[in-house]
């Protein structure tokens, strides 16, 4: 194993770690600010796929071109689910945590199915976009584009997030109902209309990361699931219910499983990340960058 | 201004206030008083949306708002600052008064109160970029004032701000709630403390056990032989 080895597969690791985290931000933010897990965050993102897909199939719009379309439907479609499903769970008279967790899981199970049925099992991809396929050579290191480019939008909607959450009125309302969502309506502020909005707001992140990934990963019924694995651990890792918590975790579990294929056969790839993942749970329970 | 008729409210059919009437005239400050449990908090709840009547009917400026949510009925023109303040603790003193003015969208409109709210509670603007769990009991509850403020209502609805306070802040922050009126606000207060808050008052309520037991100016009521003997302990 060459230097040069471990540096072109940590720099793949980083740039698919960011991408990582900005597929996991949407199930943090919604995490944090409702105390509620989308088990089917999965199944956003799949739908997110799907979406790239049949826009680039039916309307030849390259995924660049599609990815704001893509993040306002996955808006749309989060909001949806907040006020049909999610807003009616939480108001569980006895057991709403199980009632929470199996009303979207129920969810995912629902639009893997309806998604095998409409759309087929049939592996699909986007075959030929601007970014699918090439590399740019950085310093004798080779990087895919479709991952550098996720990787640049990640970063970008991470600080885009931040001054979204610290400098406009929605962000202070949502960090106020964060805080307490029963409070917010002694300064006149829906808490509904907040969470509605958290939850096409966190979808919307799942959109662009879709968008993104639909350029290099086929398009299938159960392709959110091993991605939503690796966010819940991005979440659980940075914290839950943190933002930026979950930058930084996606980062670590990008840069793990980089390190762990490097040492381990490529069936144990996914090792490191459990391992990280067991040991932070052992040593700090609450995530790297959690504060409860 | 604001007229409760005969309102009825209950928690899992347990009768907290059973048709209760209460009015509040422009410029007054109304004073409700009794024992703890007697459901001063349920009246001030019920008006405030927090809590929906099951019978009876409240009507601000004409309006009836029992059953509205309770964040439109903020925005009609009534602040309520609960008996446990509910600040946002882990944001700053800034952050929680600029929450209250998020009905506004023009900056003016926003920074208005805060003249009045600096004025009454130097120590507030003292205490700016502080997170307001780190605040005292006092300057928590001179911060939930300031936040009611902040939504620049025509009636400020206040429960027991009183509580938990050491004496001095008592005093002041009795002064404030004056200094409120004299702002052009309606003030109704709900308290434990009633000689204080009969000093202040220029109308009372006293309920009993969910029911209005007596009514009148302040001043009589704080005279009446009965009240002196049953809840000032004189």
């Amino acid at each position: 194993m060459t230097a040069e080895t471990i540096i072109q597969s940590l720099a793949s690791g980083l740039l698919m770690g960011l991408l990582y985290g900005l597929i996991a931000v949407g199930l943090a933010l919604i995490f944090g600010l409702m105390d509620v897990v989308n088990f089917a965050h999965g199944e956003f993102l799949m739908i997110a796929m799907y979406i790239t897909f049949f826009l680039f199939a039916f309307f030849a719009l390259d995924p660049l071109l599609s990815m704001p379309l893509v993040a306002a439907a996955l808006f749309v479609f989060g909001a949806v689910v907040y006020l049909l499903i999610v807003r009616f769970a939480v108001r569980a008279k006895a057991n709403a945590g199980m009632v929470q967790i199996f009303s979207t899981f129920g969810l995912a199970i629902v639009m893997r199915g309806l998604a095998q049925y409409f759309f087929t099992p049939d592996y699909r991809s986007v075959n030929h976009s601007w970014l699918g396929g090439k590399t740019v050579s950085i310093g004798g290191i080779f990087l895919p584009q479709p991952q550098l480019f996720g990787a640049l939008v990640a970063i970008l909607a991470f600080v885009g997030l931040y001054f979204f959450i610290n400098r406009t009125d929605f962000g202070r309302a949502l960090e106020a109902t964060r805080e307490d969502a029963g409070a917010v309506a002694l300064v006149g502020i829906d808490k509904n209309r907040v969470f509605a909005l958290g939850w096409g707001l966190g979808a919307a992140l799942v959109g662009l990361s879709g968008a993104i990934m639909a350029t290099f990963f086929y398009i299938y019924p159960d392709v959110g699931a091993s991605f939503a694995l690796i966010a819940y651990i991005t979440v659980a890792l940075g914290g839950f219910g943190s933002v930026f918590g979950a930058f930084a975790g996606g980062i670590i579990v990008g840069l793990v499983e980089a390190a762990t294929a490097l040492m381990l056969p490529p069936a144990l790839k996914s090792v490191g990340i459990y391992a990280v993942y067991l040991l932070v749970v052992f040593v700090r329970p609450r995530g790297l960058f959690g504060s409860m | 201004m604001l007229s409760v008729h005969e309102v009825t409210t209950a928690y899992q059919g347990l009768v907290a206030i059973s048709s209760v009437s209460i009015e509040v005239a422009k410029g007054e400050i109304v004073c409700v008083a009794g024992a703890n449990g007697a459901g001063k908090s349920t009246l001030l709840k019920s008006i405030a949306g927090a809590e929906r009547p099951r019978s009876g009917t409240v009507t601000f400026d004409g309006n009836r708002i029992d059953g509205m949510a309770q964040h439109l009925i903020t925005a009609r023109g009534i602040a309520y600052v609960p008996e446990n303040r509910r600040l946002f603790p882990r944001l700053s003193v800034h952050d929680n008064l600029r929450l209250g003015s998020y009905l506004y969208r023009s900056q003016a409109d926003r920074e208005a109160p805060l003249d009045l709210v600096f004025k009454l509670f130097p120590r507030l603007s003292e205490r700016l970029e502080q997170r307001a769990e780190t605040l005292s009991g006092g300057e928590q509850q001179m911060l939930a004032i300031g936040r009611a403020l902040m939504t620049r209502p025509r009636l400020l609805m206040l429960d027991e701000p009183s509580q938990g306070i050491m004496p001095k802040l008592v005093d002041e922050i009795f002064q404030a709630v004056k200094r409120i009126r004299d702002a052009g606000m309606t003030v109704l207060i709900v308290e434990q403390r009633m000689a204080e808050c009969l000093e202040i008052a220029d109308r009372a309520y006293i309920l009993q056990t969910g029911r209005v037991l007596m009514q009148g100016r302040a001043a009589e009521i704080a005279v009446n032989p009965d009240v002196r003997k049953a809840y000032l302990g004189l």
